[in-house]
């Protein structure tokens, strides 16, 4: 009996095995001796098929759940009216003010601090991570922001990062009111790329550009440089690449924890009574997402910090990703997915289709050998 | 996510229902519609290629090029008269008789040797050579060239 050589002999290991979290359509163990007709029952292939069609764990990532809608009765709609004026008409205009105040505030000292301690780089720093953790307090304030942090804060550290699930820009903003990280995120265009490449750039932040694949290496490269600085503000990464509606948590990505350091989990988690903070890029840009939290009655969430981890010996980088998606996703109730966060954006890899395949045909074999 | 534009009205439901012989519920219907919806990004009123791989599931699916071209250009009610071999009240006959479509590539009404021979392929990747030692192996029984649907029937149930 010819043994299956396998063509494609580098085993894909960038990825967990998926096969642990779907059902697999591979054939009965209950027959000892194989038949034809079970070789050409497809009903299980078909059914996980039929399965996906009808809803699949991906999908339900990123959909925004609308809240029910709780205003169709004749006294809750005057009601609804009364609260759509007070937060159009005085909460939104009281919230604008005190953003525009913050901005003033922070524009007037920023530029003198930025250009005239030019040598004095230390205290440069100090001011300037001060300056931007006061901007994030005056934007978490323009949202009424109700955060609980929960854990021992942040220390600046060499040889550490920190990772959290990812729901929205604002999560950075969050966690930066608290402490100055440097984080590391897409390039967006328009205004939202005009202050990363100005002040986020001051605190260390890194770009990457998602569409460009050599993009890796590089930014790799810089990511073991920052963490190895001393003076270098703590580092934050989003390793799931992209925003999740918060009730479930994709894949890590492993980036971020091969870089041979502690990793610090933090976990977010929003409270959806008074808003869904949920940005669904696909839906809506940044700038409507932010009208959007000004004009609702309060953001609340959690915020924990969770114990460091660290590599254990022979653990492989993915599978101490998992190990520490399991952490956030226990704290913060998200149910885990397995799939990659960026299959939003492209097809999945033939390569997971042939793994499929050849667990199936593994065991056709494994079945004939029995003989 | 919500279909604005297009409502179904009880009308609709039922004139699915009818089209499917009645193997899913009203309710039933009405998920499969929300589904429908969600999948159908741009509104033409059928699903494309394109939307259907942004489903990582189906896309890894082997079977997944052979179901796409079943399902390809399908409108509301004939997506739902598609799934309707997989529902619970759906019987024995209709089942097989979906099993057999999906076999039965040219749509002859006959599942040909080869035509077996090009599913084990799409479910296992093995070489041609592979699959006629496989199927040699396994032959007690003599394997009829060409199988109509009462046989496939049988040797299925």
């Amino acid at each position: 009996m010819s043994k299956l050589n396998k063509s494609n002999s580098e085993l894909d290991l960038d990825r967990p095995n998926i096969e642990d979290y779907l059902p697999s359509g591979s054939l009965q163990d209950s027959h000892p001796k194989l038949r034809l007709r079970d070789l050409l029952d497809i009903s299980p292939t078909l059914t996980e098929a039929a399965g996906a069609i009808v809803d699949d764990s991906f999908t339900r990532c990123f959909k925004s759940n609308p809240p029910e809608p709780w205003n169709w009765n004749v006294y809750l709609f005057p009601l609804w009216c009364l609260g759509v004026v007070v937060r159009y008409g005085v909460l939104f205009p009281l919230r604008a003010i005190v953003l525009t105040t913050g901005w003033i505030i922070f524009l007037s000292c920023y530029f003198p601090v930025h250009f005239l301690l030019k040598g004095h780089d230390k205290l440069r720093k100090r001011l300037e991570r001060g300056l931007v953790e006061l901007i994030c307090s005056f934007f978490v304030a323009s949202w009424t922001g109700v955060v609980k942090y929960h854990g021992p804060r942040p220390s600046m550290r060499p040889k550490q990062v920190f990772v959290a699930n990812h729901t929205s820009m604002i999560d950075f903003i969050i966690l930066e009111q608290m402490t100055a990280f440097a984080v590391i995120m897409q390039k967006h265009p328009g205004w939202v790329g005009l202050l990363q490449s100005t002040i986020l750039e001051s605190l260390g932040c890194i770009w990457f550009n998602r569409s460009e694949s050599k993009d890796r290496e590089i930014v790799a490269r810089k990511l073991r440089e920052h963490v190895n600085g001393a003076d270098n503000n703590p580092l934050l990464i989003f390793p799931e690449g992209t925003c999740v509606n918060n009730h479930y948590t994709v894949m890590f990505k492993k980036g971020a924890f091969e870089l041979g350091c502690t990793v610090c989990p933090i976990a977010i988690k929003y409270n959806k009574i008074f808003v869904d903070a949920f940005w669904n890029s696909r839906k809506q840009s940044f700038t409507t997402h932010l009208l959007q939290l000004m004009t609702s009655w309060a953001v609340v969430c959690d915020v924990w910090y969770l114990e460091p981890q660290n590599l254990k010996p022979g653990e492989t980088p993915i599978e101490f990703a998992e190990r520490v998606r399991d952490i956030i996703s226990v704290r913060a109730g998200l149910k885990k997915v397995p799939w990659d966060g960026y299959l939003k954006y492209s097809r999945p890899s033939p390569k997971l289709r042939e793994r499929k395949q050849q667990s199936f045909a593994e065991s056709v074999l494994r079945h004939l050998e029995q003989k | 996510m919500g279909n604005t534009s297009s409502m179904l009205t009880q009308y609709d439901i039922e004139e699915v229902q009818e089209h499917c012989s009645n193997t899913f519920s009203q309710q039933e219907i009405v998920s499969l519609y929300q589904r429908f919806c969600q999948l159908d990004r741009n509104g033409c009123g059928f699903i494309s290629a394109e939307e259907f791989m942004t489903v990582p599931e189906f896309a890894v699916n082997p079977l997944s090029q052979r179901l796409f071209r079943m399902l390809d250009g399908l409108n509301f009610k004939e997506f739902v008269a598609f799934l309707s071999a997989f529902s619970s009240r759906a019987s024995l006959q209709q089942k097989v008789e979906f099993i057999f479509k999906v076999y039965d590539t040219d749509g002859n009404g006959k599942v040909t040797f080869n035509e077996m021979l090009d599913i084990l392929r799409d479910l296992t990747e093995f070489s041609d050579l592979h699959l006629f030692l496989v199927i040699e192996v396994m032959q007690k029984e003599n394997t009829p060239m060409s199988l109509k649907i009462e046989n496939l029937h049988k040797r299925i149930a």
